[in-house]
């Protein structure tokens, strides 16, 4: 589709919003999309997500994902890629090291450190909790952040004693 | 009816208009939304919905069961303009619903990027209590339902953007002498490269209706909810004191004063008044209202207004579709009569 905008180049961002009480949708190449504003706005994560795994893909496939396909939802890591979206929870299984690099790059960090459901057992979250502190700790002590230390320790041996329910 | 969280003013009211807790769930048993069929989007809401009810909790009682399809465009536009769905979710309505609480407070879209997303917002700066809810309806729906979780990414979600806790908090905030003093842009940039991000709430790019602004976490992986909300209060604090600062200055010179007591006259006076303006004009009574240079403070009515000035809002209020010199008329009407005795 050509971008509605300048009707030359071709469309890549598809844009809804709310205009004066009513729904509009368009669709913009990256060029106009920017030049509207569009770029911060309208899922900036999303975009990059796409590029990062897009740029991911086009560097080279690991050989094994090119005829892999999750169990799941019969998704192969190309689709996966193009779409910008991860067909279902095994994908994140099946695909686990193809998807490691991008997720890196978004968030700086590869393992989880919040919530755990009961199901999963909160023991672990504790245990990744205590992991990450000890680290800022001692990191607070290299830099001589003292004050920052003391509350940390105090924080872990809390945690150690089990006294946190979160 | 129930007083609704816009209806109220919180914490921290005259900059912080309301904060926002967002978490991101998906159920094990189902591909994402992008690879789920229509039958497969209606069990979900279904199950989700059971859940709910039988949950016996306060929840059950509080919350309606929306769906999607069955509002037509206006009411739709109307959620989006009160930040309680997304514009993506109002312009496919196919296989979405919406569960929502009397007081708006609480919502829940189902099949939206993710199969869940679980939304409470309050007025003024509190975090802590919206996560609380949303983290309890959160334990609620898990029990039920099982949500997608692995040990390393935690919380599985349809784009990796949001792994881990799937939290989004943000922060509603007026700024209109950051915005003037042009340090908006740079103080964005300067967020990002902190794992934030700070944007226009109405209106898009750069250009912030009302100078309201959206502050919130980017970084959902590696950082416990607990963490990541107190970096968000933190760098909060920071940027109100720094507006507060700023605004005591300008308050001190009589051209601000003037636009403050002249945007007050015309709220009480005109007869047409366009979405943009009385953006514009709500904005500077705020800062009469912040400053003091405007005695009589009501925040509460400020956050009210908002949302009741936006097109759709006007026009789901009014029961009718409105031509725009209508809504003008309707909306200049409706601010007269609010500022009557300011
Ligand atoms: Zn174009
Ligand atoms: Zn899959």
């Amino acid at each position: 589709m050509l971008c509605q905008s300048c009707k030359k180049n071709e469309a890549t961002t598809h844009v809804k919003r709310i205009v004066n009480g009513s729904i509009e949708e368009y669709d913009l190449c990256p060029e106009c999309a920017k030049k509207l504003g569009y770029t911060d706005i309208f899922s900036s994560l999303q975009n990059e997500w796409n590029s990062l795994l897009g740029s991911f893909f086009g560097g080279g496939l690991p050989s094994r994902s090119g005829a892999t396909r999750c169990k799941g939802c019969g998704s192969s890591f190309a689709e996966i890629a193009k779409k910008g979206m991860v067909g279902c929870p095994e994908c994140y299984d099946t695909f686990y090291e193809e998807l490691l690099p991008s997720i890196k790059k978004i968030h700086g960090n590869t393992r989880h450190n919040g919530k755990f459901p009961s199901s999963s057992g909160k023991q672990l979250a504790i245990i990744n909790e205590l992991e990450a502190m000890q680290e800022q700790l001692n990191e607070a002590i290299a830099r001589q952040e003292f004050e920052k230390a003391a509350e940390l320790r105090d924080r872990i041996n809390e945690l150690k004693g089990g006294k946190n329910n979160g | 009816m129930a007083e609704k969280w816009y209806e109220k003013s919180g914490e921290q009211g005259g900059e912080v208009i309301s904060s926002r807790i967002r978490l991101a769930r998906n159920l094990k048993k189902y591909p994402f939304p992008n690879k789920a069929s229509l039958e497969q989007k209606h069990e979900i809401a279904q199950s989700v919905k059971r859940a709910i009810e039988e949950s016996n909790s306060v929840l059950s009682n509080k919350l309606s069961f929306i769906s999607m399809e069955k509002l037509n465009q206006t009411q739709a536009a109307s959620l989006v303009e009160k930040h309680l769905i997304s514009p993506e979710f109002a312009s496919d309505r196919a296989g979405r619903y919406l569960m929502l609480s009397d007081d708006e407070s609480i919502s829940i879209m189902i099949n939206e990027e993710d199969h869940i997303r679980i939304q409470v917002i309050d007025s003024g700066l509190s975090l802590d209590g919206a996560y609380d809810t949303a983290n309890n309806i959160d334990t609620l729906l898990d029990e039920a339902l099982g949500f997608a979780f692995n040990d390393k990414l935690g919380y599985l979600t349809q784009c990796p953007t949001n792994l881990g806790t799937g939290m989004r908090a943000s922060l509603m905030l007026h700024l209109p002498a950051l915005e003037k003093s042009r340090s908006v842009r740079r103080i964005a940039g300067n967020l990002t490269k902190l794992g934030m991000e700070l944007r226009g709430t109405f209106g898009e790019g750069s250009d912030a209706k009302g100078a309201l602004y959206q502050l919130s976490n980017r970084i959902t992986l590696g950082l416990s909810e607990h963490t990541a909300i107190e970096n968000l209060k933190n760098i909060a604090s920071q940027l109100i004191a720094q507006e507060r600062k700023s605004l005591e200055e300008l308050a001190k010179d009589l051209e601000l004063q003037d636009v403050v007591y002249r945007s007050l006259a015309i709220l009480k006076s005109a007869r047409l008044m366009s979405n943009d303006e009385a953006m514009k004009l709500l904005s500077n009574v705020r800062i009469g209202m912040t400053t003091g240079l405007i005695e009589r403070s009501n925040f509460a009515a400020l956050n009210r207004l908002n949302e009741q000035v936006q097109p759709a809002t006007l026009m789901t209020a009014n029961k009718k579709d409105m031509q725009p010199q209508e809504r003008d008329i309707e909306r200049a009407k409706l601010l007269r009569e609010e500022f009557k005795d300011y």
